[in-house]
């Protein structure tokens, strides 16, 4: 299983690594909305709930992005097929690309979380970082293990750029909740507080039941 | 044999929606507050909570299909979502007019569970269309039951963090059934139970439809040969692959 | 025993039939040729094998094991060269190769090895979308043999090669190979050279299943018309 989630996850980070389709994309779109959202709002800076939902839609359809693009070259090139002929597990799949989502995912926030407390974020990130990197991280799992199941599911189908979003916009609300919610404390522009526990919890519990789904359907959507 | 039992069924649904609907206009007193506008409640939350149990039940019936690979389970999948979906219209509809009535808005964000409710019709808004965009039937049933197996598990996980969520603004008096007097707890009893009825009879009309239709191809396609019945088109719908067996019982059975 | 047994197989897509009632029995080290106008379920066949696809009806053992309940017995047995080359286009054939020899735990000399032996070691770290069909073909012959399966599953494998290629893949897929072979072929006279067996298929159903020996090359041509 580890041999062949690595085998999986180099060919990921190499193909993205010679076409450059997703991580770049992603991170300048992030950044573009950022400024898009100064001139609709019509606001210098933002902070609290505000700022906390800025963050994590731009996130959020910044990782749609490469959540669409995650399985095209498999379909498109017979990947699939290579890989099922391979006398190995396939959850190692689902395993690989949750990890190449959630890299994906990390890299846009090295660029997406410095370029948002430099255009739009009022008060400074400073004392806001171990909070909204604990956040990020289980906001990133969940995004991961749902985008690549709607991912695999979308992919075969003839509207696939069209039903991916679609189908996972509405499943991961409770990730904008969880992320949005413990977010806001952070930014708030007076008495900062640290995230809330209990929304913490709330992310953790809804990765860790979303994992336990991926994990079982997923090879539904491999075989024919 | 489809058909089996649908008449005593039906019967039994319109006599419990008659039972209901007489409870709610002749037995149940007049709310206090609300007046008249709060009977709607006898409609919407049956209405909202048969459409939910549906979607679970769905997803429940998918991962039966998922294990056996017959069909059928997918057809009562497609069957119960399909008609969740239609109550789930209704529910929306009864909810923005009780809110108009007793809030003064077509629509409250603060209600967590009307907004989850929105939430969940919205994915499952979706199942048809992800329906369709998969040509191969086979994989089209198996994929369906993918999303209606994940969309089953998403209906309470969404449910407890939008209320998680919501700080409570509004007396939630009519949330359960655990606080209504006696007389009003009564009738939205038997309005849930005719509701419920309701909702197996279409599902079972349904069925029946699906399945005389499904029979009547496979008994023309052997008289008259291809020619006779092409292709069936791309569809939403699962598909029904009857047997000769099965179409030959099927002339046998009549009614 | 025989390496391929079939007993009524049949394979659908919704209404379609793609293949019904097929049944044929190949013994180790044997070639058998599957002749058929396009549509005619060749490729369904293929993919039935190769595990890809299950079959809806019928008995189908491959190298002893039944499909689909016991497939995961025979992948990496099995070797497949598709319509597709089943390579990404963006990695080099060396890095493609990799990958899959990784998937088959094959040693990674033995890629050094098959892209010696399909002469595309000089070209092996440019991208595949650089390499012209033929020799992105030639990789997809090295990938399909890289783990020294004992049944290969070729579509039309000598499609888009010219003959000195043609010659150089000959050791690895063809009859000379010593491995047992189901191969889908359009020309008559090329593919009933090397079969022992030969599957004629029309809409699906065969219509042709006999020695190679005992069939005419006129009776293939048939098979089109």
């Amino acid at each position: 299983m580890r041999r062949t989630v690595g085998a999986l996850l180099r060919k990921e980070l190499l193909v993205e690594l010679r076409t450059l389709e997703s991580v770049p994309g992603m991170s300048l779109f992030a950044v573009t909305t950022f400024v898009v959202f100064h001139f609709a709002l019509n606001r210098n800076s933002v902070d609290g709930d505000l700022a906390s939902g800025i963050l994590w839609v731009t996130l959020l359809f910044a990782a749609i992005l490469g959540i669409n693009r995650l399985f095209v070259a498999d379909a498109e090139e017979g990947g699939f097929d290579g890989f099922l002929l391979a006398p190995v597990d396939r959850s190692a799949m689902l395993v690989a690309k949750v990890l190449t989502l959630l890299a994906y995912l990390v890299v846009l926030e090295i660029v997406a979380v410095p370029a948002f407390a430099l255009l739009l974020l009022g008060p400074s990130l400073a004392g806001a970082m171990p909070g909204l990197l604990v956040t990020l991280a289980l906001g990133d799992l969940g995004v991961a293990v749902i985008g690549t199941l709607v991912a695999a599911l979308a992919v075969q189908t003839r509207a696939r750029d069209l039903l991916g979003p679609l189908l996972a916009l509405p499943l991961l609300v409770p990730i904008v909740i969880g992320g949005a919610r413990a977010t806001s404390p952070l930014l708030a522009l007076s008495h900062p507080t640290g995230a809330p526990a209990r929304w913490l919890l709330t992310l953790g519990l809804y990765d860790l039941v979303f994992g336990l789904i991926a994990y079982a359907l997923f090879d539904f959507l491999l075989e024919d | 044999m489809y058909g089996k039992g649908l008449r005593a069924l039906s019967i039994a649904t319109v006599a419990a929606m008659a039972l209901a609907l007489a409870l709610v206009f002749f037995y149940a007193p007049l709310e206090a507050e609300q007046g008249f506008l709060q009977k709607i409640f006898y409609l919407h939350v049956p209405l909202a909570i048969v459409a939910l149990c549906g979607f679970v039940l769905g997803g429940l019936l998918a991962i039966q299909h998922l294990r056996t690979r017959e069909a059928r389970w997918d057809m009562r999948s497609y069957v119960a979502i399909h008609m969740s979906l239609i109550f789930a219209v209704a529910t929306l509809i009864t909810g923005s007019i009780w809110a108009k009535g007793s809030w003064g808005h077509w629509w409250v964000w603060s209600e967590p569970t009307l907004v989850s409710f929105l939430i969940v019709f919205l994915l499952y808004a979706t199942y048809q269309p992800l329906r369709f965009a998969i040509e191969d039937p086979e994989r089209q049933s198996r994929y369906a039951s993918v999303f209606a197996v994940t969309a089953g598990a998403f209906v309470p996980l969404n449910f407890i963090a939008v209320r998680l969520s919501t700080a409570y603004l509004h007396p939630r008096v009519l949330g359960s059934t655990s606080n209504l007097p006696g007389p009003m707890a009564l009738t939205f009893v038997v309005s849930l139970a005719a509701m419920a009825l309701l909702f197996a009879t279409l599902c079972k009309y349904e069925l029946t439809a699906k399945h005389t239709r499904a029979q009547v191809r496979a008994l023309r396609r052997r008289l008259t040969g291809e020619t006779g019945a092409p292709l069936r088109q791309r569809s939403a719908a699962p598909s029904l692959q009857p047997t000769a067996a099965s179409a030959g019982s099927a002339t046998g059975s009549g009614a | 025993m025989a390496a391929l047994e079939v007993e009524g197989l049949a394979r659908h897509y919704g209404e379609r039939e793609a293949l019904s009632d097929v049944s044929l029995s190949l013994e180790a080290a044997r070639t058998l040729v599957v002749f058929g106008p396009n549509g005619a379920g060749k490729t369904t066949l293929l993919r039935v094998l190769a595990t890809l696809l299950r079959p809806h009806a019928g008995a189908v053992r491959v190298l002893g094991s039944s499909l689909p309940d016991d497939a995961w017995a025979v992948r990496g047995r099995i070797g497949l060269l598709a319509h597709e080359p089943l390579l990404y286009r963006e990695l080099t054939a060396r890095e493609n190769l990799r990958f899959h020899a990784r998937l088959h735990d094959v040693a990674e000399e033995r890629v050094e090895e098959v892209l010696e032996a399909v002469a595309i070691s000089a070209r092996a770290s440019e991208p595949l979308r650089n390499l012209s069909r033929g020799m992105v073909q030639r990789v997809a012959v090295a990938r399909a043999v890289l783990h020294d399966p004992e049944l290969l599953l070729l579509d039309e494998p000598y499609a888009n090669l010219d003959p000195a290629a043609i010659e150089l893949v000959e050791p690895l897929i063809g009859a000379a190979s010593g491995r047992t072979r189901v191969v889908c072929s359009h020309d008559p006279g090329g593919g009933l050279a090397e079969a022992d067996l030969v599957l004629g298929l029309r809409a699906g159903r065969t219509v042709l299943l006999r020695d190679a020996a005992a069939v005419q090359p006129g009776e293939i041509a048939e098979l089109y018309r």
